[in-house]
């Protein structure tokens, strides 16, 4: 974990309630794709953790959705600098992906997967992801992972865009090594029960301190308390117990 | 400038300890700096079984502060010992305050005498004051009678200095530590945090999954403050300040109120490096208030 001063250079809409911001500063020990940052805001008592979608060099990139307060004030910032805490969490392990992993973000679970798809063509594995959304309007960052090399598959709830469902109707015809997901708690619950392999899921929980500190948001495993922030936010699906 | 302070016949280098249940055992920490330069800790709230604590949520944030429901957990007395202290022995070289909660009187009494036994615990802070487990904690210390009970019965098995930790939940806070006081506690520390809730409008249902939670954060200082100089001026024993200090400001108004030492809790949360910043902090913030002992100001407000 480092703490440290990032500038603001460029914060702008994906979406209609989806931003990317980008920033720059010591990205040092950001080490896996699936970690996240914890940014102090001006008049909030609690930091924000946002995951990282992306780093390049001294360059982070966040893409977060505006749910309450403090992203709504994030959303308003376009220049300045940001108080973040880095390095938080375990993130993926990209060790047994084997040949061709399957990557699978739902809504704001789709950034964290950009890193991870970028690392993993990197390592020269054949890589499909599977992007998630409710909509058509909601739908991002289709292009930048087809960009990286990466297959995209896009799915829709209402069929507006791609293949009309949910991630778990695009992997049924699939056939891959190993998976990677990060989305709401019920798709990760279904891609649990469909997936035909061994994977890495990315969980939530509302954090107080966001390393390990205060033991807001334990939760439970097979294999023991675990913290998200600290021993998580990537569990592996053989140790999630579903409550 | 000197900064060290005397609590209980144990010299603090400093009277910074960062509080229980926001410092785990100190090791995370001190992978970000030296923590030997705290006065001392305070660690996780330690019972006599491992506990998971509430169900999550078990946080949400309030202006200027946040509420918490985790409900002690903990490894529980004996993994405490066996585990976690070797782990912070590699980390700390100080005496370190031992967090201690309970359910029953018997259950503080065998968690009091096993941690008594353990060379490097300087102090045990009994709490009697958890606002988020049912059935124990705070309803001990929202009784003067139960208080009284539990202090006795601790006392019979330590000779180390016994800190008890009270509620503010109460109609007189006074009168708990003139309890505890006259059954042999050597200090008391307070405040634990306020009892609270909040509502997410969307679901109409309370926020955490335990309805309530204690309150605690910058925006209890003033509260915490007044009950340290209520507290100061009704008991001989010495007071441990705390409740929302977050500068070194904060801690010489905790002092001239009459806390000996300080305690920060939920800044460690926000800023890992609160401590550190703090005892930094403290001999600019003495110059320029014309302090040159910190145990001259103890209780000096006018």
């Amino acid at each position: 974990m480092k703490k440290s001063i990032f500038s603001i250079i460029s914060n702008e809409p994906l979406t209609s309630n989806v931003y990317k911001m980008t920033l720059r500063g010591d990205c040092s020990d950001i080490t896996r794709a699936g970690q996240f940052v914890n940014i102090a805001l001006d008049g909030m008592y609690l930091r924000r953790p946002i995951s990282v979608c992306d780093v390049e060099g001294d360059v982070l990139t966040i893409i977060y959705k505006v749910v309450g307060k403090g992203t709504r004030y994030l959303s308003t910032l376009t220049e300045g600098e940001l108080d973040i805490l880095t390095g938080l969490g375990n993130g993926y392990d990209t060790t047994p992906s084997g040949d061709a992993p399957l990557l699978i973000g739902g809504g704001v679970g789709v950034p964290p997967m950009y890193n991870l798809a970028k690392r993993l063509i990197g390592e020269g594995k054949r890589v499909r992801v599977i992007l998630g959304f409710n909509t058509s309007s909601e739908v991002f960052y289709r292009e930048q992972f087809a960009r990286l090399g990466a297959e995209v598959y896009v799915t829709t709830v209402d069929g507006s865009e791609g293949i009309r469902g949910f991630v778990t109707d695009a992997i049924r015809d699939l056939e891959y090594t190993y998976f990677y997901a990060c989305g709401p708690e019920p798709m990760l619950k279904a891609l649990h029960k469909a997936s035909a392999t061994s994977g890495q899921l990315s969980f939530e929980e509302r954090m107080g301190c966001g390393f390990g500190a205060c033991m807001g948001c334990t939760c439970e495993t097979l294999t023991g308390y675990k913290r998200i922030c600290k021993e998580g936010p990537v569990m592996l699906k053989e140790e999630i117990l579903w409550n | 400038m000197e900064l060290s302070v005397n609590l209980c016949g144990i010299t603090l280098d400093n009277p910074i300890i960062p509080a229980s249940g926001t410092f785990g055992y100190g090791y995370e920490f001190a992978e970000l700096y030296d923590i030997n330069v705290l006065g001392t800790f305070s660690f996780k709230g330690t019972t006599r079984e491992t506990r998971y604590g509430n169900p999550t949520p078990r946080i949400a944030e309030c202006t200027g502060g946040l509420l918490n429901a985790v409900g002690l957990q903990n490894p529980g007395v004996d993994r405490v010992i066996s585990e976690e202290l070797p782990k912070m022995r590699q980390v700390f070289h100080k005496p370190v305050m031992a967090n201690v909660s309970g359910f029953s009187i018997d259950e503080y009494v065998e968690v009091v005498s096993k941690l008594d036994k353990v060379e490097d615990i300087g102090w045990i802070e009994v709490n009697i004051s958890c606002p988020n487990v049912h059935g124990g904690g705070m309803s001990f210390g929202t009784d003067p009678v139960c208080a009284g009970e539990v202090t006795k019965a601790v006392r019979r098995v330590t000779e180390k200095p016994l800190v008890i930790k009270l509620s503010p939940n109460v109609t007189d806070i006074t009168q708990i530590a003139r309890a505890v006081e006259s059954e042999g506690a050597d200090a008391v520390s307070l405040i634990n945090t306020l009892v609270g809730m909040r509502i997410n409008l969307n679901t109409r249902k309370p926020i955490l999954a335990n309805r309530t939670g204690g309150f605690s954060g910058s925006a209890v200082f003033p509260v915490a403050l007044n009950m340290v100089n209520k507290v100061y001026n009704a008991v001989k024993i010495p007071v441990v300040g705390m409740g929302g200090v977050s500068s070194a400001e904060d801690v010489l108004e905790m002092m001239m109120a009459g806390a000996t030492a300080v305690e920060i809790g939920s800044m460690n949360l926000v800023n890992p490096y609160a401590c550190k910043e703090i005892i930094e902090d403290l001999p600019k913030v003495m110059a320029k208030y014309r302090v040159d002992k910190l145990t001259d100001i103890i209780g000096g407000v006018i």
